[in-house]
């Protein structure tokens, strides 16, 4: 078994909450780009360009590019000859979060309670999803997720009845439901099948997909191309503003699912799809 | 593309020049405020009580800063979600607020009490919160320190970009913007 000692996951941790919140990805400045060029608003074309300035200043500065840095979602993946020492892996983890958020001078937007509603002044504690694979080795992505495009999304449980064209009907309603909340252009992950909860998760997963991709499946490919079109067709345009440009690109993850069931999850995130990996 | 130049506290006849899709900058004072303070606020005209700084005129932001990094002002300062504010807004524009800035969109009765009071609500854009950073020149918190990124502070700024979403005439951004761009 090879060890990895807790304190560098913390460490690692920490230094993936300060990039991920800071440094636009390639993948979305070249796509923002391709898109000035097809926007036909003048004030979305206004829009994409400031984008791409903030962008600019947040890389520069090493500031958020957004205020709302969000709540750390955690992606872990474990080598099964992985032995973790010093420590308890998911402490280390939020230790991770907490430095990072105090460090980076991030925004502490969680809330210890439901209810009560106090924040907790250090972003902890982050929403892991841990799984485990083949080898020695551990992955850890942290996307942070913004509250505005999170509170757009949803988990839907059609019937197999539905079939693509109900699915489809069902993500662009809810893009369009949305409007200008979730700061389009956005980048909408589309889980479809397992169950009610793991739906969520591969729509949460999709948006971890770099800009550009294709999926390998043709099928899902030739609906991904077919979803992005029918939500541009919708006209909200950058910021809502009205405009060619409403959706960068369209995720979709699927698992095997119950013979009486099609669950689908939209999860809507705005242009800057924040998420950083490190396999130590 | 023209742009408009305003500064607050804004008056009746600057309301009325402006219209749903106008760029406007904006110089001078204006107040951070989201959702536990809009519920302070409130509360206290509710109670009678005297309001931590002159509505009349007055624009406020929807905004939650991130933590100012040392030798910045304030930290970067995007838009919030306008809609959670719509419960306590047309007591707000009853009682002499002008402009709201945020992003998102706005409820019927705030739309209304828009039209009937002059009120306009501006759309920043939302993402773009390290260049809204750079239009932010000073930070004062004025009221409810208590609730953190949440406090009211008075913020001066200078050619803060905003765009007009819901004018007085009833006119709205995101009706228009989709009527004109939509495909079907």
């Amino acid at each position: 078994m090879r060890e990895i000692n807790v304190k560098e996951i913390t460490e690692k941790v920490a230094q993936l909450c300060i990039e991920a919140n800071c440094l636009l990805g390639e993948d979305v400045k070249k796509r923002v780009k391709e898109a000035i060029e097809k926007e036909e608003s003048p004030l979305g074309k206004e829009v994409l360009k400031q984008i791409l300035e903030n962008a600019e200043i947040a890389r520069n500065e090493m500031v958020p590019i957004c205020q709302d840095t969000g709540l750390a979602v955690v992606f872990l993946e474990m080598g099964e000859e992985v032995k973790v020492v010093g420590g308890n892996i998911y402490e280390a983890i939020n230790e991770g979060v907490r430095k990072g958020y105090i460090e980076g001078y991030l925004r502490k937007s969680v809330v210890s309670d439901p209810f009560r509603r106090k924040n907790t002044n250090d972003n902890t504690p982050a929403i892991i999803h841990c799984s485990i694979t083949k080898g020695d080795k551990i992955k850890i992505t942290v996307m942070p997720k913004g509250g505005g495009s999170e509170n757009m999304s949803e988990v839907k449980m059609l019937t197999p009845a539905f079939g693509v064209e109900g699915v489809k009907d069902y993500v662009v309603k809810r893009v369009k439901e949305s409007g200008a909340n979730p700061c389009p252009p956005i980048v909408v992950g589309v889980g479809i099948g397992g169950t009610f909860e793991y739906a969520a998760i591969l729509a949460k997963k999709a948006l971890l997909r770099e800009i550009g991709s294709i999926h390998p499946d043709p099928f899902y490919a030739e609906m991904e191309k077919d979803l992005l079109e029918r939500i541009n067709n919708l006209g909200i345009g950058p910021q809502g503003f009205g405009g060619r440009i409403t959706c960068l690109a369209v995720f979709i993850e699927v698992f095997p699912c119950h013979i009486a069931s099609l669950p689908v999850a939209v999860n809507i995130n705005c242009h800057a799809v924040r998420h950083k990996s490190i396999i130590i | 593309m023209e742009i408009k130049r305003i500064m607050p506290p804004l008056t009746d006849e600057v309301v009325e020049s402006l219209r749903a899709g106008d760029r406007v900058l904006i110089s001078g004072i204006i107040y951070s405020a989201r959702d536990l303070a809009h519920k302070r606020l409130v509360e206290a005209i509710e109670k009678g009580e005297k309001l931590p700084f002159e509505l009349k005129g007055a624009i406020i932001y929807y905004v939650g800063p991130a933590p100012a990094k040392p030798g910045y002002p304030i930290g970067p300062a995007g838009p919030t979600t306008s809609g959670r504010m719509d419960p306590y807004t047309p007591i707000l524009l009853a009682h002499g607020l002008k402009g709201m800035i945020g992003k998102g969109n706005r409820s019927e009765e705030v739309k209304k009490a828009m039209m009937k009071y002059k009120g306009v609500y501006f759309g920043a854009v939302g993402g773009v919160a390290a260049l809204t950073m750079k239009k932010i020149k000073q930070v004062k918190i004025i009221a409810y320190e208590d609730l953190g990124p949440e406090a009211i502070s008075e913020l001066v700024v200078e050619d803060f970009s905003v765009i007009v979403i819901n004018d007085i005439y009833g006119n709205d951004l995101y009706e228009l913007g989709v009527k004109k761009y939509a495909k079907i």
